[in-house]
């Protein structure tokens, strides 16, 4: 057997929390963890203070059914939390209130774009966050309780996905579900989305389920396809050298001879499944979820990014890697769709969008919230190129004027005088000086060189700051020209 | 006796007719209080400078008529398992020994907002586990009728507290039996409420889905009136009932107890009792259809497994609810040098045998491969005994039963023997997995030591045995008793 003939067996969890106002199981705001000063959003109950008892936020379980709906689950017609018990610093009351045997959400599913295709949703549900521990230089370690009990909802697979990029797409496509709802901003990088993946490989062809490891502290799409293909190199290695994989958590760790590179290496080796002694959370009882509340959520659901991404692709006849593009951002969708009332070919408002709006908005920090061109301020602009009273490449400088003044297209052109320049008696003149300018040129071409010619359209366009329609231009010049041909 | 008794209703009557001040009031209970202690062992924290500020405020509102209730200015004492913002709460565990909450208990904010005057913090077994107060992690509490025997528990101090005479009324917490055992062993009424319907916020918690907060006091009537201020849903308990909280002497009918239907649980009333225990029990309710009731007998068929149910899903739920006490946070142990030690010197050093005896039982039966066999069977049969319940009250209005099948036992008669202990808990015990209420009241005497009956109501029964046990009290006077200083001496 070579490494060609393993096939890896990949199923994900995903942590994301609910960016509720309030935390889980009590009052306290969930801030925002790169802002805010340690300790200041607690109260004796995410704190675990003796006495202290939980009250469920009515909001987050909201969310949770909505993302289960997206997501295509069966939700359960009760909830019901359990208390997971382990020890440790994190974790003020020695056991996190979680779901263990009735998920809010189970048997979903979701599409994924491109190869993965479908992946099944085995369970979704509701769980507190731990605190956060805060190791200092001098070896002590302290405890930020800001995090502590803000809800997170766990999104567990099937192992249906066999490739890094296969997981990579759907986490990304779980993450685009997550910030349609309004449940999670999806920013990877302030620990709001976390990732954990479980992965075997097996021969090819074959259905088993081989001892897998999982790997952790997946911060970020890229960790996690890397941490993968390590992964699976590992195992395949492993095995056609003899070995045997054993279950285990894997860590990342520096490698000894190149600071810049990093491996994977088993950081815990599980003899036996952890033994969390959940039972009922007795301080919540279950408390059944009409049909009524479920129906209503289910009502109020957007369209969601891969139905949209369909309905792009059909009605405005964009190519599947565009409409995926102006889709995987709610507010961005929303935007496209507003130009698009405004224009006649939506095509070409896609191609701004995706060309030079993407661009500018980039370089202005990525926020579509502090952009000051509005959708129907773009579409004007379009319908000014559209209409031929500005080029094209003028447009694309006008656009970053909007973008820097918030002034409207017609504005700007006028301020500028970027106003195409347009007729004979507009033209005329320019091309006049410019064949007077250059006798050898016009020499040349009337010589039989006719790519001359396009040497001097070139040359109007420059002296006209590229306002010059390129067509007038064009039978403006041969007219001149043809004047002056000698007989 | 010295002076008449200083029940609820007689301290309302002193401080509405101007006879005494709360201060004056205060004052007499403080002095009553260090009299009777260190002796007595009732009292963890004696709160004076706290008591008589609440009195003074409580004097001044009491002159300005503004809100006086039954409570106002009347002085109480609390088991030392509810928060109390800037006094310590220990539950008489050395793991919490400097422990103050920066929270009340709500039933606390509730008292306070009545007018209340809190003159200490009583006595318990550690974390509320014990029948005998035996297991405080200070110091045992004494019986006051008897000093060589045990007051019962776990909330031993509340029930000393009133039969020695020291405070009206105090508040206790029963998870198992934990107020109406020493209420009849200190001959005083005690509530075990309707599982949700006192809030259970700030309580430190036992088992949660037993705990529930009660008066003692008395008379029934006292115990009504403090029930009616600490009781109603409370949006941080999201186990508390949502339904209305009576006004449950207005509906007393004096000494008349026509139409009300009672049931004799016939496994109540087996072999095991002391006679005399018996005999009181039964002059009673030939005393209750003196009064107009009829009584039947009923059957409860799972009372037998009331026992191994009980302390199975207590242990289990106490083993997560102590699991906070780990040194992080609230005691933190002299020397560790990392996480594990840490964890196991303070728990080690903090908690009492019997505490860690339940943890580790209860961290057992929720184990994978034991969860099933215990945890879970104890829920189903859970369930069995609150139907029995339901049954038995589609026939009568509540049921009559011992509280405990001895009077107070000696101080080390039991301790040595875990089982034994665990089993003068059997009468009581199957009232909280099934979340009904059960009412100790006294009921007479057997060998100079009180003896008490329970009522048991369906849920949200409190009116029924209020009514029962008022009438009960208007023609007996066995609560009047109190020990005399000869034989506490």
């Amino acid at each position: 057997m070579t490494a060609t003939d393993f096939e890896p067996v990949i199923g994900l969890e995903i942590h994301a929390e609910l960016q509720t106002r309030s935390k889980m199981f009590c009052g306290c705001p969930v801030l925002d963890p790169l802002v805010s000063e340690p300790n200041v959003a607690v109260c004796p109950v995410c704190v675990g203070l003796p006495g202290a008892l939980p009250v469920a936020n009515r909001r987050a379980v909201e969310l949770g059914i909505s993302v289960g709906l997206a997501l295509n689950c069966q939700i359960r017609d009760f909830l019901a939390f359990a208390r997971k018990n382990y020890f440790y610093p994190d974790l003020p009351k020695g056991y996190q209130i979680s779901q263990h045997e009735y998920p809010i959400a189970f048997n979903g599913h979701i599409d994924v774009p491109g190869p993965t295709g479908r992946v099944r949703i085995r369970r979704a549900h509701l769980e507190e966050d731990t605190a956060k521990l805060v190791h200092a230089s001098d070896g002590t370690t302290l405890v930020d309780f800001n995090r502590s009990s803000v809800p997170l909802f766990e999104i567990v697979t099937e192992p249906d996905i066999h490739s890094a990029e296969g997981a990579m797409a759907y986490a990304s496509a779980v993450r685009d579900v997550l910030r349609y709802l309004g449940a999670n901003s999806g920013d990877m990088e302030k620990g709001v989305l976390r990732l954990e993946a479980n992965v075997s490989v097996r021969e090819r062809g074959t259905t088993d389920l081989n001892t897998r490891t999982e790997i952790k502290n997946l911060n970020s799409f890229s960790s996690l396809g890397r941490g993968i293909e390590l992964e699976v190199q590992r195992q395949i290695a492993l095995i056609l050298s003899g070995g045997k994989v054993r279950q285990a958590t894997m860590g990342w760790e520096q490698a000894e001879n190149d600071r810049d590179r990093v491996k994977l290496v088993e950081q815990r080796i599980k003899e036996n499944a952890d033994d969390y002694r959940y039972f009922p959370e007795p301080d919540l009882r279950p408390v059944p979820v009409s049909r009524e509340w479920v129906a209503r959520l289910r009502l109020e659901l957007p369209e969601l990014p891969t139905a949209r991404a369909d309905r792009f692709r059909t009605a405005f006849g964009l190519s599947a890697a565009d409409a995926e593009l102006l889709t995987a951002d709610r507010a961005l969708g929303d935007y496209f769709e507003a130009v698009v009332r405004g224009v006649s070919t939506p095509k070409v408002a896609a191609n701004w969008m995706l060309g030079e709006f993407m661009r500018l908005l980039n370089e202005g920090g990525g926020e579509l919230s502090s952009v000051k061109v509005t959708a129907d301020a773009l579409a004007e602009l379009i319908r000014e190129v559209e209409q031929g009273n500005v080029t094209p490449s003028s447009a694309k400088s006008v656009l970053a004027d909007m973008f820097a003044s918030g002034e409207r297209a017609p504005a700007v052109i006028a301020r500028r005088g970027l106003t195409t320049l347009r007729g004979a008696d507009a033209l005329t003149p320019v091309a006049e000086k410019i064949v007077t300018d250059n006798p050898a040129q016009v020499a040349q071409y009337f010589a039989g060189k006719e790519n001359v010619f396009q040497w001097l359209v070139g040359q109007i366009m420059k002296a006209t700051k590229g306002q010059a329609d390129a067509q007038q231009t064009r039978t403006t010049l041969q007219a001149v020209l043809e004047a002056r041909r000698p007989k | 006796m010295a002076h008449p008794p200083l029940t609820l209703a007689r301290a309302t009557e002193l401080l509405r007719t101007r006879q005494a001040s709360s201060v004056e009031l205060t004052k007499q209970c403080l002095a009553r209080v260090h009299a009777a202690e260190p002796n007595l062992g009732a009292f963890l924290s004696i709160t004076e400078e706290h008591a008589l500020k609440q009195a003074r405020a409580a004097d001044e509102r009491i002159a300005r008529g503004d809100n006086v209730g039954p409570l106002t200015g009347v002085p109480y004492a609390v088991k030392d398992c509810l928060n109390t913002v800037g006094l310590r709460t220990t539950c008489a565990s050395k793991i919490l020994r400097d422990y103050v909450s920066p929270y009340d208990a709500t039933v606390i904010r509730k008292l306070n907002a009545a007018g209340a005057v809190m003159v200490g913090k009583l006595n318990m077994d550690e974390f509320g586990m014990g029948s005998s107060c035996e297991n405080s992690g200070y110091f045992p509490c004494k019986n006051p009728w008897d000093h060589g025997r045990v007051p019962g528990g776990s909330s031993g101090g509340s029930g000393a507290a009133v039969a020695a005479d020291l405070v009206p009324y105090t508040l206790g917490e029963d998870t198992g039996g934990s107020i109406r055992m020493p209420a009849a062993f200190c001959g005083v009424v005690g509530l075990k409420s309707t599982y949700g319907r006192v809030s259970r916020n700030g309580l430190l918690a036992l088992s949660s889905s037993f705990d529930s907060i009660g008066p003692m006091a008395w008379t029934v009537e006292d115990v009504a009136q403090v029930t009616r201020v600490i009781a109603g849903r409370d949006p941080l308990d999201s186990t508390s009932l949502d339904a209305p909280v009576p006004d449950y002497a207005a509906q007393f009918t004096g000494a008349d107890l026509k139409g009300v239907r009672l049931g004799m649980p016939k496994e109540y009333f087996t072999e095991g009792m002391q006679p005399g225990v018996a005999k009181a029990l039964l002059a009673a309710i030939d005393n209750l259809k003196g009064l107009g009731a009829t009584v039947q007998d009923v059957s409860l068929p799972h009372t037998k497994y009331a026992m191994p149910v009980y302390y199975t899903v207590q242990f289990a739920e106490a083993s997560a609810n102590l699991a906070r006490y780990d040194g992080v946070r609230f005691r933190t142990a002299a020397e560790a040098d990392d996480l594990l030690n840490l964890y196991l010197r303070t728990r080690a050093d903090g908690f009492g045998p019997e505490v860690k005896r339940r943890i580790l039982l209860g961290t057992y039966v929720l184990s994978v491969g034991h969860y099933d066999a215990y945890y879970l069977k104890a829920q189903q049969v859970r369930e069995l005994m609150r139907q029995d319940f339901d049954k038995a009250f589609e026939s009568c209005d509540a049921l009559i039963t011992p509280v405990a099948p001895t009077t107070a036992f000696k101080f080390g008669e039991k301790s040595a023997d875990p089982l034994a202990m665990y089993l003068s808990d059997i009468y009581v015990t199957a009232v909280n997995p099934s979340g009904v209420p059960g009412l100790s009241v006294p009921c007479g005497f057997a060998d100079g030591l009180p003896v008490g009956m329970q009522l048991i109501g369906p849920r949200l029964g409190e009116p029924t045995l209020f009514r029962i046990g008022h009438a009960y009290q208007q023609s007996t006077d066995w609560h009047l008793r109190r020990p005399n200083s000869e034989t506490t001496a």
